[in-house]
C-alpha cells in the first residue's frame, strides 16, 4: 500500500502535537475512538470570540489516522465554529489521498472534531446559565 | 547498511544462493518429465526427485515413499485435513485443532464445519502452549484427526509434539502437524513425535516458493487420503500434476543445508534475538513479549509495546521490514486470532511486532533494528494520548471510549 506524499508528510512532520488545558473554559476537547479497536483521537481547541486561534492533538492509531488528525488541526486554526462545523471526512480522504481501508480514520478525525465543538458549546451553555 | 533490514523470517526466506545453483540445471538441462518412464530425460529428471524425496525423508525421521510433493504448507494441510476428513468419514466425524493455528488449517476446519463435520478448537494457555489434559478431553469415540502446529509463525512457541502424539496414537487417532516454521530451524522426527501426517514448506527455509510436502505415514499406521487434485495418478494417487523438479530439488538442497548448519545456526539466532530483547526491553516501559519465553524457536520475538499502534509504528521505522498483529495491517478490522487465543487485549494485540531473526541477519543489523525501535516507539509515545493518560495517572479501563467500527 503506497502512501500519498502528504499523508507521509504529516505523519513524519505531525503538526500541533501537544494538549491544551482541558479544564479552561474557551478549550474543547474530543476524545473519540476505542484502544481495542486500534485507534483513539485526542484533538483539542481553543476559541477566543467565534473563531478557533489554536488547536491540537494526540493519536495513537495507524499512520493514516494520525495524519488525518495533524490534517484537521492545521485546517481548524483560523475558522470559526461553524466553518469548522463544515469540515467533512471527505475532505480529509481527498486532501490525504486515504485508500479505501483507511477511510475510518478520516471519520474518526471528523468525530473528534465534532466532540471537541460540543464540548466548547456545552462549556459555554454552561457558563450562561451560571 | 542495507536499505531495509529483513526481519520478517518467518513470513518468508531468501533463496540460498547454494540453494539456487542446485536447482539451476533442472531448469534448462535436466528439464524432462519425471513421469517419462520411457526415455533418458524422464529417468534423469525422476533421478532428481527420488534424491530429492530421500533427502527430505530422512530430514523428518521418515521414508522416502512417505513423502507427497505439493505446492507448499496450505496444500498440504488441506490435503491432510481433508483427504482424512472424506476417507475416514465413516469412522467418525469430529476434528481437534488450536485456535492459534495458521488460516491453511483454521480455514479447511472451518469449511468442515459447513459439511457436517464437528471442531473443536482447543485454547492455549496464556503462554500459547496447549493443555495436554485439555486435549485428552476432547478426544471422543468420533475424533479422526487432531491438527496441532508444531511452531506457531506469529510468537514461535513450540508446542509438545511428543506428548500430542503419544495421546493421539494411544486413543488410535491420526495425528497431523503444521510443521511449517519448525522444519529446517529445529530437530523434527515423526517417528519419535508419533506424527502420521505433518505439512512443510521450502521457502521458509531458504529454499524456492511454490513448492512443499506433505508426509504421510506408511506403516504402524498406514494413514489413507482422498486426494484433493486428481489426474495423471503422480504421488501414489493422492496429488496429482507434473512434479516441480528444480521446486523439489530446491527444497531438498535448503533442507540438507538447515540440518547441516542447525547446531551453530540455532545458538547464533537466539544470541541475536537475546540482543535485540534485551536493548529494545531495557530501553522501554510497558514492553511485553508475548508467547512461552522458553519453549520457542530461536529466530522469533514478539512485542506488544502498549499504546503504539502496530501498523502505526511500522510506519515510523521503515528500515526495518516487519510484521504486525495489528488490525490496520489486514482489511478485516480484527487484530491476530493469535494473540487473541491467549488472551492478550486487543489493544495489547494492536500494538504487537513480531521481529525475525534469520540466516542473513547480523549484529549489526541487530543492533541498528534496536534502535530504530526504540526511537519510533518514543516518539509514537509523544504522539500517544493513551500514553499521556496512562503517565497522568489514568487507569485506561474507567475511560468511557466510543467503538466507531
Amino acid at each position: 500500500m503506497a502512501y500519498s506524499e502528504k499523508l507521509l508528510d504529516h505523519y513524519n512532520n505531525p503538526r500541533n502535537v501537544g494538549s491544551l488545558d482541558k479544564a479552561a473554559t474557551n478549550v474543547g476537547t474530543g476524545l473519540v475512538g476505542a484502544p481495542e479497536c486500534g485507534d483513539v483521537m485526542k484533538l483539542q481547541i481553543q476559541i477566543e470570540g467565534d473563531t478557533i486561534v489554536d488547536a491540537k492533538f494526540r493519536t495513537y492509531g495507524c499512520g493514516s489516522a494520525i495524519a488525518s488528525s495533524s490534517l484537521a488541526t492545521e485546517w481548524l486554526k483560523g475558522k470559526t465554529v461553524s466553518e469548522a462545523l463544515s469540515i467533512k471526512n471527505t475532505d480529509i480522504v481527498q486532501e490525504l489521498d486515504l485508500p479505501p481501508v483507511k477511510i475510518h480514520c478520516s471519520v474518526l478525525a471528523e468525530d473528534a472534531i465534532k466532540a471537541a465543538l460540543e464540548d466548547i458549546r456545552q462549556k459555554q451553555a454552561g457558563n450562561q446559565q451560571e | 547498511m542495507k536499505k531495509t533490514i529483513f526481519m520478517d523470517y518467518q513470513s518468508t526466506t531468501p533463496v540460498d544462493k547454494r540453494v539456487l545453483d542446485a536447482m539451476a540445471p533442472y531448469f534448462t538441462e535436466v528439464y524432462g518429465n519425471p513421469s517419462s518412464r520411457n526415455h533418458q530425460f524422464g529417468w534423469e529428471a525422476e533421478d532428481a526427485v527420488k534424491a530429492s524425496r530421500e533427502t527430505v525423508a530422512t530430514a523428518i525421521g521418515a521414508k522416502e515413499s512417505e513423502i507427497i510433493f505439493t505446492s507448499g504448507a496450505t496444500e498440504s494441510n488441506n490435503l491432510a485435513i481433508f483427504g482424512v476428513a472424506e476417507m475416514y468419514r465413516e469412522k467418525g466425524n469430529h476434528i481437534i485443532t488450536c485456535a492459534t493455528e495458521h488460516n491453511a488449517v483454521l480455514d479447511p476446519c472451518e469449511t468442515l464445519e459447513k459439511r457436517g463435520y464437528k471442531v473443536t478448537r482447543l485454547i492455549p494457555q496464556a503462554d500459547g502452549i496447549i493443555d495436554l489434559s485439555d486435549l485428552e478431553k476432547a478426544i471422543t469415540s468420533e475424533t479422526i484427526l487432531v491438527s496441532i502446529m508444531y511452531v506457531n509463525n506469529e510468537i514461535g512457541v513450540i508446542q509438545p509434539i511428543a506428548e500430542i502424539g503419544k495421546i493421539c496414537r494411544a486413543r488410535g487417532v491420526l495425528f497431523h502437524t503444521d510443521a511449517t516454521q519448525a522444519v529446517g530451524k529445529i530437530p523434527v522426527c515423526v517417528e519419535k513425535d508419533s506424527i502420521d501426517l505433518l505439512s512443510m514448506s521450502s521457502h521458509k527455509f531458504y529454499g524456492p516458493k511454490g513448492v512443499g510436502a506433505l508426509y504421510v505415514r506408511r506403516r504402524n499406521p498406514r494413514v489413507r487420503l482422498s486426494p484433493l487434485v486428481h489426474g495423471g495418478g503422480q504421488e501414489r494417487g493422492m496429488r496429482s500434476g507434473t512434479l516441480n523438479v528444480p521446486g523439489i530439488v530446491g527444497m531438498a538442497k535448503a533442507l540438507e543445508l538447515c540440518l547441516q548448519e542447525m547446531p551453530e545456526e540455532t545458538v547464533r539466532l537466539n544470541n541475536l534475538r537475546n540482543r535485540f530483547e534485551t536493548q529494545v526491553m531495557g530501553a522501554l516501559d510497558y514492553c511485553f513479549i508475548n508467547g512461552n519465553r522458553d519453549r520457542r524457536i530461536a529466530g522469533n520475538t514478539n512485542i506488544s509495546f502498549a499504546y503504539v499502534e502496530g501498523e502505526g509504528l511500522m510506519m515510523a521505522m521503515p528500515e526495518i521490514a516487519v510484521s504486525s498483529g495489528s488490525a490496520c495491517t489486514s482489511s478485516s478490522l480484527e487484530p491476530s486470532h493469535v494473540l487473541k487465543a491467549l488472551g492478550v487485549k486487543d489493544e495489547l494485540a494492536h500494538s504487537s511486532i513480531r521481529f525475525g531473526f534469520g540466516r542473513f541477519s547480523t549484529e549489526e543489523e541487530v543492533d541498528f533494528a534496536a534502535s530504530k525501535v526504540v526511537l519510533a516507539v518514543k516518539r509514537l509515545r509523544e504522539l500517544s494520548p493513551l500514553y499521556e493518560m496512562v503517565m497522568e495517572g489514568i487507569d485506561l479501563s474507567t475511560v468511557k471510549w466510543t467503538d466507531h467500527h
